[in-house]
């Protein structure tokens, strides 16, 4: 019978030594990961940053209220866009067709908002469709809102599909999807702005604070409110769901992942998926902000800064890292760097030539720390 | 001293941190000796490799090459000087030709131009010279072996005409049958003057080929010697500090219900028509060459592999499964390639150990962080698992405890059948022992405890490993599975005999008989 220990005994035993300290593990210890030294050496970088922009634009403006939304608001495509590339990195993969997807959603959306002017024009009549969408002011924008973000999540589960099923690159496929969501957009567009009228969409990234808008009482441009909702669901799921830690998995080591029992062709899909839904989130906000109009040609090489927001925010291309928080940092740097950039009069390739120093720069000291870290 | 040292090191410390990696090593080689170099995993082994290479600096100590005090700065000045090192993983450049891979960085040239005639000529005479005649100039380097690799590294040691060649673990990727092609090339270049350093945890190996051996335990020389004159159970007790008692711990186990049966199995290449039984409580062993089909069969059952006729029977259930049910009928594999497969090495060990099991971590479909540290923790403890948190990387971990994490997983899984594909290979003697206590532990339960006997498949390429710790012993030939008997009714030579198999084997199923 075996009453003896499953351990070696300790003469035997190579680990005799305490193999743990007391606060490893715990609460306290998910804390402190929280904000590991990447997080904090980020927000530190953005304080700097900012700083900087507050001395040097001229007559203080740059840390004005009206300036402080501004980013804000100028930021929150980007970030929003950058919470589905920050799963897609974290799994391994690479969504070159956000850009696409983002104009894609804002032409659908103008799209079924322009639609009652296409039915009026036809013979009226007074069937109870014509009814609710011309008298009801709400249902219509919501429509166009399921329309716009199902295109783009149905446009990232093609991406994922054909990634998964065809197995192609990543970087292949959704450089491809880049032109054939770009093109299906045009076509749809018919290549020219589409200008619905006005509806409560169009106000989704109205400043509230600087103005005196009737959405006054929400501090935040509704569009700020519904990036920050998403950030903490996609957070939370990240970090605390088990779809969250296969995205992790897949991303560290996809044979691993499959050898535990992860479906790694459906984890993918998923991702690619949310990567489309979030996309299709910055598609509204980026309706909003160009003025509630529908460009075909808006977004064009946002994919790229996009990815820099998430690289800048400690995201691997090789996979398995990167988190939430890290993204938005890093959309907010890029936003500040150019904002402060074009309000010191730097003309444009100056301030693309500073984002990129910087993307270069927080891998760079990725890397040092890591090393130095080891070293210890 | 009669003749100059090769290679002679004295008090060789090195600091990384608060942590000193060596401390006093002493290491002669002898010009046209094989040496060995022996220790476990972080006795120290590769910190003294990089300091030789130039890839570190050593804090103290002295180095002298054929009498002449040497300090190499870079790994560039040392492979200058004449040391080569050839590493497990072979560093060789995987679209470029056998010739170009030889002379990669001496390319003869004619201002900018490659004179590709003269390489050529060189290339040849190279492998000529370590009397190769199977390895085309022109194939690309990928499209070779890892043994014919293997053997295009060392030509282009000896093309850079390399005083010290230093080998490290040269066989663990390679066949039963390459060895020996392997070994008499080494004698070959001994013979020639060479001075080689043969690193390996395997002592059958450092017997057969080295003249004398250094034996390496927490960063220091514990011994030498001339290894004719010592046997393999001094020095293992050397590298160890301690007598290892029983090796092969083996309980009364006490076979209970058929828990796995697999009947007539076939893949698509491999395995062959493979039937077996498996009982809770017992370990059952799969031996065989190198290519007979194990890690095939294990991957088969556990469905990685697709199933082309025969039947699985897990408990009840019939039919093939993917990973994800397999999980779910309680059967873990545990994969032969630790690095590759079995860990994501830059997750943390919590995600490592919790990943093939989440539910139960947190409500519905969350995982809360700290269940699964506590989950780890727990772990960690039992097996032991040398580490400093849960949160931990697991590339942090020396080779022996990576493959006790991947182990954990299985555990944390609480599977009742274990697929364990070759759990010892590459780790150290004293993770060995531990793993074979924890294997003996899970067949034989602990009623007290509620853990009831569990089952294990195991496949392995070290004989004595087998013996010593399963109950039964199958051997596998050209993917079947040619005959399962009690381990007491083997011997290694008829192991070794089977497994070799006559050439035509019989084409009518294999014989099974379980035990009784």
């Amino acid at each position: 019978m075996s009453n003896q220990p499953i351990l070696p005994s300790p003469e035997t035993s190579e680990t005799v030594e305490p193999v743990l300290q007391k606060g490893d593990v715990g609460p306290s210890g998910d804390w402190r990961r929280f904000w590991d030294p990447g997080v904090l050496g980020r927000l530190l970088a953005l304080v700097l940053i900012f700083t900087f922009f507050a001395f040097a634009v001229q007559g203080g403006s740059f840390y004005k209220l009206r300036n402080l939304e501004s980013v804000l608001r100028q930021s929150a495509v980007y970030a929003t866009a950058a919470l589905g590339m920050t799963m897609i990195i974290i799994a391994g993969g690479i969504d070159l067709s956000i850009g696409s997807v983002i104009a894609l959603t804002g032409v659908v959306v103008a799209w079924v908002l322009t639609l009652p002017q296409s039915v009026s024009a036809a013979p009226a009549g007074s069937s109870p469709a014509n009814y609710w969408i011309h008298d009801w002011p709400v249902l219509l924008p919501c429509l166009a809102v399921l329309a716009g973000v199902g295109a783009a999540t149905l446009a990232g589960l093609l991406n994922g599909l054909f990634c998964v099923g065809l197995r192609i690159v990543p970087f292949v496929v959704t450089l491809g999807t880049m032109m054939i969501y770009r093109g299906l957009a045009k076509i749809i567009a018919q290549e020219r702005p589409i200008y619905p009228p006005a509806s409560w969409l169009s106000g989704l990234m109205d400043p509230t604070l600087t103005t005196q808008s009737p959405q006054r009482w929400m501090l935040l441009p509704p569009g700020v409110w519904l990036l920050l909702l998403a950030a903490v669901v996609a957070a939370v799921m990240l970090r605390y769901t088990r779809l969250g830690r296969h995205i992790y998995a897949v991303g560290s080591n996809a044979e691993t992942a499959r050898l535990c029992g992860v479906s790694v062709g459906r984890t993918k899909i998923i991702v690619y998926t949310l990567g489309g839904f979030f996309g299709g989130l910055a598609g509204l906000m980026e309706f909003s902000w160009i003025g509630g109009v529908g460009i075909p040609t808006t977004a064009t090489g946002y994919e790229l800064a996009i990815i820099a927001a998430v690289v800048i925010g400690g995201g691997s291309l090789s996979g398995g890292e990167g988190s939430i928080l890290g993204s938005l940092i890093g959309a907010l740097i890029i936003t500040v760097l150019s904002m402060g950039g074009q309000q010191m009069g730097w003309p444009r390739p100056v301030q693309e030539m500073a984002i990129g120093a910087i993307l270069i720069g927080a891998v760079a000291l990725d890397y040092w720390q890591r090393r130095w870290r080891r070293k210890e | 001293m009669g003749t100059v040292a090769r290679l002679q090191m004295q008090d060789v410390h090195k600091r990384f941190g608060a942590t000193w990696a060596l401390r006093g090593v002493n290491l002669s080689i002898l010009p046209g000796e094989v040496h060995a170099l022996v220790g476990e995993n972080g006795a120290g082994k590769s910190t003294l490799m990089k300091v030789l290479s130039g890839a570190v600096l050593p804090d103290r100590g002295q180095i002298w090459l054929d009498g002449q005090p040497f300090t190499p700065g870079s790994p560039l000045h040392a492979r200058q000087a004449g040391i080569a090192m050839i590493y497990q993983e072979l560093s060789l450049a995987p679209h470029l030709t056998v010739m170009e891979n030889i002379l990669l960085g001496m390319e003869p040239h004619w201002g900018p131009w490659v004179l590709w005639g003269k390489m050529r000529r060189q290339a040849a005479l190279a492998l000529a010279a370590l009397e190769i005649a199977d390895i085309p100039l022109d194939k690309p380097v990928r499209e070779l072996s890892v043994a014919q690799q293997q053997l295009v590294e060392i030509a282009r040691a000896m093309a850079m005409e390399s005083r010290v060649l230093i080998l490290d673990e040269p066989t663990s990727s390679l066949t039963q049958q390459e060895i020996p092609k392997l070994f008499s090339l080494i004698r070959r270049l001994k013979a020639r003057g060479h001075s080689i350093v043969y690193i390996s945890h395997f002592l059958e190996e450092v017997q057969q080929i080295s003249d004398r051996f250094t034996v390496l335990r927490d960063g220091q020389t514990v011994g030498a010697g001339h290894t004719s004159q010592t046997s393999i159970d001094q020095i293992a007790a050397m590298m160890v500090g301690r007598e290892i008692r029983e090796l092969y711990p083996r309980s009364r186990r006490r076979p209970g219900e058929v828990v796995l049966e697999v009947e007539h199995l076939s893949g698509p290449g491999k395995p062959l028509g493979a039937s077996l039984q498996l009982r809770r409580g017992e370990v059952l062993g799969i031996a065989g060459l190198v290519g007979a089909g194990r890690t095939e069969l294990l991957r088969t059952i556990f469905g990685l592999a697709p199933v082309r006729a025969g039947k699985i029977r897990i408990g009840a259930w019939l039919g093939p499964g993917s990973p994800p049910h397999r999980w779910r009928q309680g059967i873990g594999y545990l994969s032969e390639d630790r690095k590759q497969e079995g860990l994501a090495l830059g997750l943390s060990l919590a995600d490592n150990i919790t990943l093939a099991r989440l539910d139960g971590l947190g409500p519905g479909f969350f995982v809360w962080p700290s269940r699964q540290a506590d989950a780890c923790r727990f772990w960690i403890e039992k097996i032991p698992i040398r580490c400093q948190s849960p949160w931990q990387p697991a590339s942090a971990l020396s080779g022996g405890n990576q493959q006790k994490v991947a182990l954990a997983r299985l555990l944390h899984a609480d599977v009742d059948v274990l697929l364990l594909d070759e759990p010892t290979r590459g780790i150290d003697v004293g993770s060995k022992a531990q793993i074979y206590q924890l294997i003996d532990e899970l067949v034989v339960g602990n009623p007290a405890q509620g853990r009831r006997p569990k089952a294990v498949l195991m496949a392995s390429s070290s004989l004595p490993e087998l013996l010593g710790l399963c109950d039964r012993i199958g051997v596998m030939c050209r993917g079947r599975l040619v005959e399962v008997r009690p381990a007491p009714q083997w011997t290694e030579h008829e192991l070794i005999l089977a497994a070799t198999g006559p050439a035509d084997s019989a084409p009518n199923p294999p014989v099974v008989r379980s035990s009784p």
